[in-house]
């Protein structure tokens, strides 16, 4: 059997003096969906954006496909990560992110932003890089916008090309940092239709959420980050129905409360 | 008694007023070009990583926004070959005056237009595995030289206007010609009349042709 697609171990950032989370260990297997959920600070979406360095991690390791990312150095006493610009820019092709605001080029028309990657990062040619991008839209039902700009989309038609722009590079692992947070409830069944399309076709993700009925349906293990790492975690049925510990069952607890 | 306008000394000196705006007009797109790419290459080094790039940036900025552009045409035409032994032609101290002044300017323009651009555009482009250097040049400075086509845009104006100081140094531009019209005709009325004129229907018709810039640029919004 194939070793994890994605392992952190001991992972640790902090913002100054204060830690954000330490010590989390974490292996996602391949066709892993895991939700991770938790109160405001608790470190999610900080978490999530040390896999792909969109932050730097300040303490352990993250291995990607067996290959540890980064190299320790010792350095008075302790040991010391470096990374090279290069392997990270390398990691980011092979690691999705979707992101809260969408964060689409607003000078780039649709079909544009999903070529971006292929074309400058991938250096494939304009005309082999479009019939790929519009499968990626179509995909996301969004074919037909290829030539708008973003600015004439909705919330929802924006996420979901921020997906397309993300699958387009064909990551081995997918992760969405609140992907419906900004978006009219009316528009979030859209995204969430996209996102739960993708787990059907088996692909790795890790979704931050503050969604928890779609957590519970979509993903396959669920964690619960309080008190600077992983406090609770387990199947969906184990964390959001039957939460052992009190922080998870407060947790829960008020966010079932408007639940009818 | 009222004054008597009369333009046909102007006209039989045609030949002199022309060369001026051909001195203009190269002095202008000489710094145009100078002073706008300079002041892009200044900011990218007053936003460097590197400390030691953004105090040189930030030493050219402060010095050449804070003393007059007169000054420093009439230094680098003067005192410069005093200090090494170069031959400094009046064109060539108004194209060093003016391009670096209006360098530190834009490079200022430029920086406020890169650093407007939301950090969520940064991260999604380095999250597809963009360099920082494809990242500056396909997806931040797009966006950011958009939006400071307005500010640039003065800039430009400021840079034509400014190539009338070259006169101080005898180069010849269209107001250097007028003054000697003037003064062979005794006329400054009509000649700083048809001098003025003559800046306002250049610039004007290039000022229009950067609001149809901007139209265009805008197709996204």
């Amino acid at each position: 059997m194939a070793g994890p697609v994605l392992s952190l171990k001991g992972l640790g950032k902090r913002f100054g003096a204060s830690p954000v989370f330490s010590g989390v260990d974490l292996d996602v297997a391949s066709g892993d969906r895991i939700a991770i959920i938790g109160a405001s600070g608790s470190g999610k979406s900080t978490l999530l954006r040390c896999i792909n360095f969109l932050e730097r991690p300040d303490e352990g390791r993250v291995i990607l496909g067996g290959e540890p990312v980064g190299e320790a150095r010792q350095r008075g006493g302790g040991t010391e990560m470096r990374y090279d610009e290069r392997a990270l820019n390398r990691l980011r092709q092979r690691v999705g992110m979707v992101f809260q605001q969408f964060n689409l080029f607003p000078h780039m028309t649709v079909i544009a932003n999903v070529m971006e990657g292929l074309v400058t990062v991938k250096r494939i040619a304009r005309d082999e890089a479009r019939p790929k991008a519009l499968a990626e839209l179509a995909r996301v039902g969004l074919a037909d916008k290829a030539e708008a700009y973003p600015a004439h989309l909705s919330g929802g038609q924006k996420q979901r090309v921020a997906i397309a722009r993300a699958l387009a590079m064909e990551p081995e692992i997918l992760l969405f940092d609140e992907p419906t947070s900004a978006l009219d409830p009316a528009l979030v069944g859209e995204v969430l239709n996209t996102i739960q399309s993708l787990a059907e076709d088996g692909r790795t993700m890790l979704l931050v959420t503050h969604e928890i009925g779609f957590a519970y349906h979509m993903a396959t293990r669920v964690i619960f980050l309080a008190e600077g790492g992983i406090y609770e975690q387990g199947t969906p049925d184990e964390v959001l129905k039957a939460p052992r510990r009190p922080l998870t069952q407060a947790f829960i607890a008020g966010h079932r409360r408007f639940n009818f | 008694m009222a004054y008597r306008w009369d333009f046909a000394p102007i006209l039989d000196n045609w030949q002199a007023l022309a060369a001026g705006i051909a001195g203009t007009l190269r002095l202008f797109l000489v710094c145009l070009v100078l002073g706008l790419g300079f002041g892009l290459l200044v900011a990218l080094m007053r936003i460097a990583r590197q400390r030691p790039l953004r105090w040189l940036a930030i030493g050219f900025i402060e010095f050449f926004r804070n003393t007059p552009v007169l000054v420093q045409i009439l230094w680098f035409y003067f005192a410069l070959p005093m200090l090494v032994s170069v031959e400094i032609s009046p064109f060539m101290a108004a194209i060093l005056g003016i391009s670096l002044n209006s360098a530190a300017y834009s490079a200022e323009i430029n920086r406020g237009g890169i650093q407007s651009i939301e950090p969520g555009q940064w991260e999604a482009a380095r999250s597809i595995g963009m360099s920082g250097f494809q990242t500056l040049r396909r997806i931040v400075l797009p966006q950011a030289l958009r939006r400071v086509l307005p500010a640039l845009t003065n800039r430009g104006i400021e840079i034509f206007k400014m190539t009338t100081l070259a006169s101080v140094v005898a180069y010849v531009e269209l107001l250097h010609q007028g003054k000697l019209v003037a003064s062979l005709n005794f006329n400054p009325l009509e000649v700083y009349t048809v001098v003025g004129a003559l800046f306002f229907l250049i610039l004007y018709p290039l000022v229009r042709a950067t609001y149809a810039l901007e139209r265009r640029l805008a197709r996204s919004d």
